[in-house]
């Protein structure tokens, strides 16, 4: 068993081989893992919202998708790791309720996803697995040493990415 | 200073304005309760606190805590949400004195346990909007409750951002009930005003100085 890293909601973290990162019940949040196979170096992000509002400068940057990956990916190259082999893992952008008032700003989940692929695409970051939408909470564990994504629900099986 | 600040700077003279709303909205509720489920339904003096948005999931258990919640969404003058929440144990009891059958909702969670649950939600969320409706002099209008049993952090999560937007801090009424039949019965209340609508409440409160 690895060494468990444990990654709150609006915050990111790396690890390296026998480390295991793990956010626990992702709702509308998406968890983002970038990994780099060669050196065995990985990170993860619990990201809330998509993009860094712009009328803001007080915000925390790992809240935002956009931001939160800048800073995951300065963090992963600082520890050594090629940002052009990096494969990106995600999960979670769940609808937990049928919101009645189904406008735009109630469709976070679906918001996040895209924010995360938008980010991902622009920056030449292949998508290697992905665990999106639907209805129900997600826990997502990445073991650093196999770049494996272990994803956990309630009501279903385990799904490895 | 924006809201957070302002909301993490709260006092407990503040908090006490809070927990006298709450704390008529709880009465109002019980005797709803009672009356609905002929039987004497006690709730106690509820703990009204501001915490970070990202500890609220230990309240109930930690983020991967199965637990079953019921959203009532709000219109008016106060935009957002409120959430009732229960653990599957006080869920059942529940749902066993308001129909008066037995309830396993972890393995049978069918249109009788949802909508009894929601019925209570209705209740519940109906009697604590309208005390601080009237406190407040605000026009609360609620929607009908949508339900999720699923992870405490996701369904917690997905509410404080999706109603609450911006907001780090979250404001959280926790209430347990009593009845003469069943036991140990915790439920918890979260009230999830939108920034603009808390910052109005607090400010009718006379909690926040006006800028």
């Amino acid at each position: 068993m690895g060494n468990k890293i444990r990654i709150k909601m609006a915050d990111l973290n790396i690890g390296k081989d026998g480390d295991i990162l793990i956010t626990s019940g992702l709702g509308s949040c998406v968890g983002v893992t970038l990994y780099d196979s060669k050196s065995q170096i990985g990170g993860m992000a619990h990201v809330m919202l998509p993009e860094f509002p712009e009328n803001k400068d007080d915000g925390n940057p790992a809240k935002y998708a956009d931001t939160a990956l800048d800073m995951l990916i300065d963090k992963l190259k600082k520890a050594g790791a090629s940002k052009r082999r990096f494969e990106a893992k995600m999960a979670g952008g769940a609808q937990m309720f049928k919101f009645s008032n189904s406008s735009d700003k109630m469709r976070i989940g679906a918001r996040n996803i895209e924010a995360v692929k938008k980010y991902l695409k622009k920056s030449n970051i292949p998508i290697k697995g992905s665990e999106v939408g639907k209805d129900y909470g997600r826990t997502m564990e990445f073991d650093v040493g196999t770049g494996k994504a272990t994803i956990k629900t309630v009501k279903k099986d385990d799904i490895i990415l | 200073m924006n809201l957070d600040q302002k909301l993490s700077e709260l006092g407990p003279i503040q908090l006490d304005a809070l927990k006298e709303v709450a704390s008529i909205g709880a009465g109002n509720a019980a005797t709803s309760l009672s009356n609905m489920l002929n039987g004497k339904i006690e709730m106690t003096v509820p703990e009204v606190n501001i915490m970070p948005v990202n500890q609220i999931p230990e309240i109930m258990g930690g983020a991967e805590n199965l637990i079953i919640a019921m959203l009532v969404e709000t219109e008016g003058d106060m935009e957002g949400g409120v959430l009732f929440a229960l653990d599957t144990k006080a869920a059942n009891r529940l749902i066993e004195l308001l129909t008066g059958q037995s309830a396993n909702i972890e393995d049978d969670l069918g249109e009788i346990e949802a909508s009894a649950l929601k019925e209570i939600a209705n209740i519940l969320t109906g009697s604590n909007l309208n005390a601080f409706a009237q406190m407040l002099d605000m026009t609360i209008k609620p929607d009908v409750p949508s339900l999720a049993y699923d992870m405490a952090g996701a369904i917690l999560e997905v509410c404080f951002i999706e109603l609450g937007q911006v907001g780090d801090y979250g404001l959280v009424v926790e209430t347990e009930f009593k009845s003469d039949t069943a036991q140990g019965i915790n439920g918890n209340f979260f009230l999830i005003p939108d920034p603009d609508s808390l910052e109005i409440m607090l400010k009718k409160l006379g909690v926040l100085d006006g800028e």
